[in-house]
């Protein structure tokens, strides 16, 4: 095993077209894993720690551009008002010292379908930006996801960053663990309200090969608040609205049973979290809602 | 591979370093700092948490690589770290509105840690844990105490949520947590009444 | 010799003459050295030519190993040796607690999933693992025995052939391990009185010891051709007396020194790396080291038994119960560990804190190719307690009587004979504990929700989910759930349960000092803070030096059963009489002609002077002892036991028992099936309670392993490959500081006039009920049957 140590982007892009094998590690908090416990024996690690432009932001006008290795406690406490589905995504994640170190980089590098960040960031809209000597492409999130723990990456390119659009309206997440603290997701869900487009994004987690938006469910969802004016009048939604809603998100899972919970409860968990989780953004939408400590956008 | 960092205050070098390797397993064996535990090497126990840059980590799950020529603290070093914050923030509390002080990491270069018990000098967690019966076996015990001193850094007057928080991400096996929540609202309460006391004087 | 972290002495000296003796809240001796990192456990020991040890497992279950090539392994660079089978030293090949049934390496044959196979030592653990996948091992399959059908099918596969040990020829199959029957009274004849009948099926998980400091330890290989070993485990002696054997050494040879353990619950009762770590070091003739991972460990140590567990009871109309009937199966996997004597205390105590007269109960132990289960904090009565007390609730429903009230009721009280028809010869106050913890102030309602500023503000921390945020109150459902239970203390069924201890009284710097020196394993409960607190209550010493525990002393039994304060402070307690017999002796015979009181007066050590009833001084130690040292070393044993009868269980088996009783109040998000544990109130009878703050500790872990295999801890054996599915902290979850609600305890202290200072053993009893109650509890918010622990999120939501 060799351990190549960039010190700049640059670098870090050239060494990664040279050794094209070479696993990327900067908060190793998935590598590291691999690696102590034998399942993993890369030619190279490839340490991006010291590019610190990788765990730099920038907030602009439509979106946030969220270098690879920002650490998720550093979205929780400064992006929470930007980006709030990813914050409360951010939260869930293992330990404080997993989120000191973990980033979304890593997550979407993983491409785990467990990956607290995907529903997040499918809800809200990214793009992530790959980066190789031959160049810079953008990828949206959603055609990252190539299969389970596979992503659209070529071999020479590395995650520079992923650019997310802001929120333009409320936005949540729930995730479903068998503990109440470091927990992997048995499923999770998010859910952003575009007002400024009049439409609900979502993203579910753990309930597929990869993750997935409930398409199905948002399109019935765009059409049944556009039809009966719900965002002008900011009337509550009808339960029959809610409740199609979560049976279209539970539709849209093709999950699997393993150690952590059946395929059963995983189509039902999804419906339970989509139909809540609308019911939290709507109510702060309409603005009548009871503010959350932990969920207040 | 060869690795130099600084260790509670001194620099340190590691040689033959197989790249496998982790922070805890440099700290563990080859420097002679095993107070940084080996209970899970996945990250899912805290038990060899260590400040990396003044940063809470798992050691487990840093490359030894990745810590060329940065500054780490463990439990060995905490009580002389707790020394010199409270020398530069007297009474532990920083007072910033923003309620995050930490440690810059121009002022964790500027100290190093005395050998470690020669004047049987203990960070106010440590004497908080021993005092309120909050160790038994003791495995949890070092990677707790550098979180729960991180947390005290942050946050001097932590409620029982933000306590429970900051340490869900160190397992415990025999004290059921209870007596570990004693010892930081114990370690918190000593260090408002001793800013208190030093404010009076 | 070059060891870095040979534990030492540990000394202690309290603030004050009058106080650290039996009943005050001693801090811990080794809390410093434990809260700087200094605090040496087994995987912290280091030698400077040390080698590191690794364990080649099996990666199925059942098979026959055809052959295996280790020769590329040896030819690596930095590999120092390859063991396997055939290259242990002597003809004892098999070690085990109770029955020598579990090959040190794999004889041709695997019968679990990770079993040792080949040892590699390499000079760097990266070396070894490497070497080690280099070991070509070609297994035949065989056919897998995985429940107790396929464990007693005629057909079945023999697990142990030619079986010798003493249950072997009172069991229908050589795949049942041991069978224990109960009957008395004529439970059907009781059952034609009963009202209701109520009938169940439990099943209660695997769950795992999860202690946090993995399998480890240092052999070093000594001049006179035999080993040091310094590890981590419950009972150095039984250790000594399986790793000898293999080693072809006399036991003087294999010199055993307790290394730091990093909590044990059981799990360190049977060998891990001993053996191995001695066999690489004698082989290559260097100091060998060895640190299981936590997924190795997952594999290193036993499991409580998963148990299928049928049960019926009767009751009249006026709530007394009449019979029960029961069928206790555990899973032993594939090797006996201490299943005989879990099988002893599920079927003795399967009915429970209450008095029944008519019983017909029967538990048995398989063989199976699942992993080998043994000890765990209460063993066996774990398991039972989980059924009987959901059965209590049952009954309390099908007669519609408050479930309190109908345990106590039939609380069982001193005098009530047990199953097995022992009289129970010491405070048993079942009732007093459930009146007391019912009696406790309940938690706040909705205790999530707080005054904000715009309104109510709910915090998901806690509410089910917690910081996952799944709900702000939606679906949630508050429960309250009792439960009370039974654990025998102490080694039971006529085992010589002793304990050996050696106390010396001498002056050390102008001072009366008294070293401890037993064999206990320290692993974390409190057993040295309590054996310093025992001298200087009857040395009248204010500074006590606690002496590494070693096996230059005699054995002291077991770290399990909760026999350790009673046993081994038994044993110091008694050594400290007679060294003070023998202080005072001196004294009269130096001192004696100066205060007639000498002769006369009933005297006593306080404060390091000879006292006399009323006060009086009559001399300093110091001037008694002056440069003498009194050491005495002695065995001491508590009252003995019998085994069960064969065929009716009946026989005086135990010796004492801890009581303990629990309240659970819990949230269920009823949707997504997820429990918050909002409080777990605790009440035991601890009959002195030595050291108030580690009798709490002791309450508090225990009753937190309880909730965790009530909610979320369970090891995943795949029926169809036997092989285990969730080996890691990823996915063998234990509960977090998120997890584990507050937990108020009341203490009750009756003494049992047969043991030391009155005192129960403490450890296990909280354990017990506390897993019931949370189910109780979960029951009461659904409303769903819930016959098995872990309760899934699957269960809550019938998906």
């Amino acid at each position: 095993m060799d351990f190549l140590r960039p010190a700049s982007w640059e670098d870090a892009l050239a060494a990664k077209a040279a050794h094209p094998t070479a696993v990327p590690i900067a908060g190793g908090t998935d590598v590291m894993v691999e690696i102590n416990f034998d399942h993993r024996r890369p030619e190279y690690l490839l340490d991006l720690n010291r590019i610190g432009e990788l765990r730099e932001w920038e907030v602009g006008q439509d979106s946030v551009n969220l270098g690879a290795s920002v650490p998720y406690t550093q979205i929780m406490d400064h992006l929470r008002a930007e980006l709030p589905g990813l914050a409360l995504a951010a939260h869930t994640v293992g330990s404080p010292q997993i989120r000191n170190r973990g980033s979304v980089g890593g997550n979407l590098g993983a491409a785990s379908p467990a990956g607290d960040s995907h529903p997040a960031l499918l809800s809200a809209g990214a793009e992530v930006e790959a980066q190789s000597v031959r160049g810079t492409r953008m990828i949206p999130v959603e055609e990252f996801y190539t299969g389970v723990k596979r992503n659209a990456l070529e071999p020479d390119e590395l995650i520079r960053a992923v650019h997310i659009k802001k929120a333009d309206g409320p936005q949540q997440f729930s995730k479903v663990g068998t503990r109440n603290a470091m927990v992997i997701a048995v499923c999770a869900f998010g859910i952003a309200l575009h007002p400024d487009t009049r439409t609900v994004k979502t993203g579910i987690g753990s309930a597929a090969p990869t993750p997935v938006r409930a398409r199905a469910a948002e399109d019935f969802l765009n059409a049944a608040l556009d039809e009966g004016g719900f965002w002008e009048s900011g009337k509550i939604i009808t339960p029959s609205i809610a409740k199609q809603f979560a049976e279209l998100a539970s539709g849209a899972c093709n999950p699997i049973d393993d150690v952590r919970g059946t395929a059963k409860y995983r189509r039902h968990a999804v419906g339970i979290m989509a139909r809540r989780t609308l019911g939290w953004t709507w109510e702060q939408y309409r603005g009548t809602g009871p503010a959350l400590l932990e969920g207040a956008a | 591979m060869r690795v130099n960092f600084t260790v509670n205050g001194r620099p340190q070098e590691a040689d033959d370093v197989w790249e496998g390797e982790s922070l805890l397993y440099v700290l563990r064996e080859r420097m002679g700092l095993p107070g940084s535990k080996n209970a899970c090497e996945q990250g899912e126990c805290g038990s060899c948490t260590v400040r990396l840059d003044g940063v809470p980590v798992c050691a487990c799950l840093v490359a030894a690589g990745q810590v060329e020529g940065r500054e780490v603290v463990t439990v060995e070093g905490l009580a002389d770290y707790a020394q010199h914050r409270s020398s530069e923030h007297p009474g532990g509390a920083c007072g910033s509105a923003s309620g995050s002080c930490g440690t810059s990491l121009d002022s964790a270069q500027r100290w190093q840690a005395q050998p470690t018990g020669d004047d049987g000098r203990l960070a106010p967690i440590q004497q908080a844990f021993i005092d309120a019966g909050a160790v038994q076996c003791g495995f949890c015990t070092p990677g707790l105490l550098v979180a729960a001193d991180e947390m005290l850094e942050r946050n001097p007057s932590p409620s029982d949520a933000d306590i429970r928080e900051a340490l869900s991400g160190n397992l415990c096996r025999c004290t059921g947590y209870e007596k570990i929540l004693d010892a930081v609202r114990l370690a918190a309460a000593r260090q408002v009444s001793q800013t208190e006391q030093e404010e009076t004087v | 010799m070059g060891v870095t972290g040979s534990p030492t002495d540990i000394h202690q000296s309290t603030a004050s003459r009058t106080r650290g003796g039996i009943g005050a809240s001693t801090p811990r001796p080794d809390g410093t050295l434990k809260v700087t990192g200094e605090f040496a456990y087994s995987s912290d020991m280091w030698h400077e030519d040390m080698l590191w040890g690794h364990t080649l497992r099996s990666t199925l279950a059942h098979a026959e190993i055809v052959s295996i090539d280790v020769s590329e392994a040896l030819a690596q660079a930095g590999v120092h040796a390859v063991l396997t089978y055939d290259d242990l030293p002597t003809a004892t090949r098999h070690y085990g607690l109770e029955i020598r049934d579990t090959p040190v390496l794999a004889e041709g044959r695997v019968r679990h999933h990770g079993e040792p196979v080949a040892l590699v030592a390499a000079d760097h653990p990266e070396t070894a693992r490497r070497a080690a996948a280099k070991i070509k091992v070609e297994y035949r399959e065989l056919p897998l025995v995985t429940d107790e059908a396929s464990a007693t099918a005629p057909d079945a596969p023999v697990l142990h052939e030619n079986r010798t040990d003493e249950h072997h020829r009172y069991v229908e199959h050589p795949n049942i391990l041991h069978r224990q029957p109960i009957v008395r009274g004529d439970a059907s004849a009781a059952a034609e009185r009963a009202d209701v009948i109520v009938r169940g099926e439990y099943h209660f998980g695997m769950q795992d010891q999860a202690f946090l400091g993995p399998e480890s330890g240092l052999a070093v290989p000594a001049e006179d051709g035999g080993v040091d070993l310094y590890v981590a485990t419950q009972w150095l002696h039984a250790d000594l007396g399986q790793i000898a054997p293999v080693l072809g050494l006399p036991e003087e040879q294999v010199r055993m020194t307790l290394s730091g353990v990093g909590g044990a619950f059981g799990g360190r009762e049977d060998l891990s790396m001993q053996i191995h770590a001695c066999l690489l070091a004698l082989h290559t003739g260097r100091p060998v080291k060895m640190v299981y991972n936590r997924f190795e460990s997952f594999f290193g140590h036993v499991h409580r038994h998963p148990a299928k567990l049928w049960y019926e009871h009767g009751a009249t109309k006026d709530g007394r119960l009449t019979h029960l009937k029961c069928r206790i199966v555990l899973d032993g996997g594939a090797y006996a560990s201490s299943s005989p004597a879990v099988v002893g205390n599920a079927s003795s105590l399967s009915v429970g804190p209450y008095a029944v007269d008519d019983v017909d109960i029967e538990a048995v132990a398989l063989y199976t190719n699942n992993p080998p289960c043994g000890a765990m904090r209460g063993f066996g009565a774990v398991q039972a307690c989980f059924a009987y007390e959901a059965q209590m609730d049952k009954l309390a429903a099908a007669l519609s009587m408050d479930p309190v009230e109908f345990r106590r009721l039939n609380a069982m009280s001193q005098g009530t004979l047990l199953p097995t028809g022992q009289a129970v010869d010491s405070p048993a106050p079942v009732a007093e504990l459930l009146r007391r913890v019912k009696a406790m102030p309940m938690p706040p309602e909705q205790q999530w929700l707080s005054a904000g500023s715009s309104g109510q503000e709910a915090d998901v921390r806690d509410l089910p989910g917690g910081l996952s945020n799944t709900s702000h109150g939606e679906g949630v459902v508050r429960g309250v759930g009792y439960a009370v239970g039974i654990k025998n203390v102490g080694f039971s069924e006529g085992f010589d349960d002793y304990s050996t201890a050696r106390v010396r009284m001498e002056v050390v710097a102008g001072e009366p000092v008294a070293t401890v020196h037993t064999a206990m394993a320290e692993v974390g409960q409190g057993g040295v803070t309590v054996h310093a607190q025992i001298a200087r209550t009857e040395l009248g010493v204010d500074r006590v030096t606690i002496h590494p525990a070693d096996t230059t002393v005699g054995s002291a039994g077991s770290s399990s059963a909760s026999r350790q304060t009673y046993v081994t402070g038994g044993a110091i307690r008694h050594a400290c009489e007679h060294v003070r017999e023998r202080v005072l002796e001196l004294g009269r015979t130096k001192l004696g002609s100066y205060h007639p009181a000498w002769a006369t007066a009933e005297l006593l050590l306080e404060g390091g002077k000879v006292v006399t009833e009323s006060g009086e001084v009559l001399a300093d130690l110091v001037d008694v002892l002056e440069e003498e040292a009194v050491e005495v070393e002695l065995e001491w044993r508590h009252r003995p036991t019998e085994p069960f009868d064969r065929h009716t269980g009946q026989g005086r088996g135990h010796v004492q028992y801890a009581f303990a009783a629990h309240r659970a109040v819990v949230e269920v998000d009823t949707e997504l099936g997820l429990v918050k544990v909002v409080e777990l109130a605790c009440a035991q009878d601890v009959g002195k309670a030595l050291n108030p703050l580690s009798v709490l500790g002791q309450i508090q872990g225990g009753t937190t392993q309880g909730l965790g295999i009530a909610v979320m801890e369970e090891i995943l054996v795949d029926p169809k490959t036997a092989k285990v599915r969730n080996p890691s902290f990823t996915d063998y979850l234990i509960p977090t500081i998120l997890d584990t609600p507050t937990i108020p305890v009341d203490v009750l202290e009756l003494a049992d006039a047969h043991a030391p200072y009155g005192l129960r053993g403490v450890g296990e009893a909280p354990t017990l009920s506390s897993t019931p109650a949370v189910l109780a509890a979960v029951r009461a918010a659904t409303g769903l049957e819930l016959n098995r622990v872990p309760v899934r999120p699957e269960h809550l939501t019938g998906t």
